[in-house]
């Protein structure tokens, strides 16, 4: 079978196989690493890796269904994960969920039909004293209001 | 009132992460040094005792203490891990630590690390500090390039490595057994305990699991000696400063450092937090993180530290106090702090599991004027048989906020049960 994941995931995990004591625990890393290259987890690729750590893919699939991260759909070019947790809710973040609903047309939980953006709510992503915040992708947007919310959807829809 | 700080004044400025500012504004390395050449494990784990060191993370457990707890006559690998999973609600003070002082907490792995004989460290961080893993990494390879990581450190003979892993979003991640399991490719239930981590912890070797600001505090209170760091708290049984995450309705909300025990809550909004936004009147306190329990207006002048708080039926968890003004609707945010615990409950014990979607049930019925009269107590009975019967404390911080927002504001829940007031 043709493998899905690159050269790179392999090299990546030989480098970090010397730093643990057993093979399982690099499981989290390579889920990572994984959905770094495939922007979420279908069920190939958790079967590559099951492959890769020696154990069978139910047991990979067990255990990313665990952790909210790892995206066992596909999810948007943009995912945007705003916060609603007590400290952001305090400064407006339901403001903010409705704002984005209106703005992309599509619910929280929801990916928008070009496939640019998807919407979900986090739980506290620690950015308490800066609230509200959220994550777009992999970075923090702070100190947010829907202004800068509105300019950051602008953006990337003019990224494309 | 001035305060002595050991961390604050480094922080907000990127500049301050590097190597060279740490050796040589922070004495960068040095207690390391001094630990690794002229002190023995026991004697380092005994200054950690004296300096009152309690835990960073929520417990407030002795530090000094939790390491001697480690068997030294054991065959097996040890394992020091650093808990930066950094999940309870309205806490972000070890990501401040792990963003501008990363080696403080490099060197605080390394002195913790030999004093209970590990030999390879890891800082479990929750995923979504992708930035902060970043900066650590970094901070770790310079350590390594400078030989303060690695083999015979300092000519020592002792070797360390650290490696930073990755959480994946899961707020149980931060009790520590489930932080194991984690760590060890598993779901993160937590564990059945005895056996303790330090028995049989991150791969069922001896493990001391402890808290970024913690560990922070080691480097310092090696160099200030364990008697004047305990001289820093200005209260019994608590050594050093305290960062404290403030939040919420508050004019300047951020991560403060005071010397522990030295203000009120009360002191902390008014002089810290430049009291509440918008001129409006104070409603309530929640003291440490979202599952400790609420406090009223009038129960603010209780000195912040563990045992103050915990003689008024609440606790100081990890230092974050979120503020909440009088327009905020407590049925609300309750319902929103019930949520968040059915999320995260990990299902393993059935009055969690269960426990926490009925009382989000039962909140979101009262909200939206869809319950009895008798559903106020039945929230309450619901709660009080989840406290104290569960494996870990998730199922307690779920119960806590319960208990004490009816409690101490029960006209709220009834004026939506009678229909008096209507959900917006």
């Amino acid at each position: 079978m043709t493998k899905l994941l690159s050269e790179k995931f392999y090299t990546a995990m030989k480098k970090l196989e010397p730093r643990y004591p057993t093979k399982k625990a690099l499981i989290l890393p390579a889920l990572h690493q994984a959905q770094e290259e495939y922007g979420w987890l279908p069920k190939e690729v958790l079967g590559e890796v099951a492959e890769y750590i020696g154990v069978h893919s139910a047991q990979i699939r067990e255990v990313a269904s665990f952790y909210t991260m790892y995206n066992l759909n596909p999810v948007g070019k943009n995912h945007l994960k705003i916060c609603t947790n007590v400290a952001c809710c305090l400064r407006g973040a339901d403001e903010l969920m409705n704002f984005a609903e209106k703005k992309l047309g599509i619910k929280c939980g929801e990916t928008t039909a070009d496939g640019m953006f998807s919407l979900t709510e986090e739980e506290c992503l620690g950015a308490c004293t800066t609230a509200p915040a959220m994550m777009a992708n992999d970075d923090y947007i702070e100190e947010l209001d829907v202004n800068k919310l509105n300019q950051y959807i602008e953006k990337m829809k003019a990224s494309k | 009132m001035v305060h002595e700080t050991l961390f604050a004044q480094h922080f907000w400025k990127d500049s301050n992460r590097t190597l060279s500012y740490y050796l040589e504004n922070m004495q960068g390395y040095q207690s390391a040094k001094k630990v690794l050449k002229e002190m023995k494990p026991d004697q380092v784990i005994e200054e950690v005792k004296k300096a009152n060191l309690r835990g960073r993370g929520g417990a407030g457990f002795p530090m000094g203490m939790k390491w001697s707890f480690i068997p030294k006559a054991s065959e097996k690998p040890k394992y020091l891990v650093c808990n930066a999973d950094e999940s309870e609600p309205g806490t972000c003070k070890d990501r401040q630590i792990m963003r501008y002082t990363p080696h403080v907490l490099i060197e605080g792995l390394l002195i913790g690390s030999y004093a209970i004989g590990c030999k390879h460290a890891y800082i479990y961080i929750r995923g979504e500090y992708v930035r902060e893993a970043k900066l650590l990494n970094e901070a770790i390879d310079e350590a390594y390039e400078k030989g303060y990581l690695g083999k015979n450190i300092f000519d020592s003979g002792y070797d360390l490595d650290i490696t930073v892993h990755r959480g994946a979003g899961a707020y149980i991640c931060g009790e520590e057994t489930g932080l194991l399991n984690s760590l060890e490719g598993k779901r993160g239930e937590p564990r059945v305990k005895p056996p303790f981590p330090a028995i049989s912890g991150a791969f069922s070797c001896p493990t001391a699991v402890n808290n970024v600001e913690s560990i922070a505090n080691v480097p310092y209170l090696i160099r200030m000696g364990g008697e004047a760091f305990a001289q820093l708290g200005k209260i019994d049984k608590s050594g050093g400063t305290r960062l404290i995450s403030l939040s919420g309705h508050i004019k300047t909300p951020g991560v403060y450092e005071i010397q522990a025990g030295s203000m009120t809550i009360r002191q902390i909004i008014d002089e810290l937090g430049g009291g509440i936004i918008g001129g409006k009147k104070l409603k309530a306190v929640i003291p440490g993180g979202s599952s400790s329990p609420i406090l009223t207006a009038d129960e603010i002048d209780v000195v912040y530290d563990v045992e103050p708080l915990m003689k008024v039926g609440t606790m100081m968890g990890s230092a974050a106090i979120m503020v909440i003004h009088e327009d905020t609707d407590l049925v609300k945010l309750l319902l929103r702090i019930t949520k968040f615990y059915a999320h995260e409950s990990c299902g393993q014990c059935t009055p969690c599991r269960e426990g926490c979607h009925w009382m989000e049930s039962i909140l979101h019925k009262i909200l939206h004027g869809e319950a009895r009269p008798t559903d106020l107590e039945l929230l309450v009975d619901v709660a009080q048989n989840i406290g104290g019967k569960t494996l870990c404390a998730l199922g307690d911080a779920a119960a806590g906020p319960v208990i004490s927002f009816v409690k101490k504001f029960r006209p709220e829940f009834e004026s939506y049960i009678k229909g008096q007031k209507k959900y917006a």
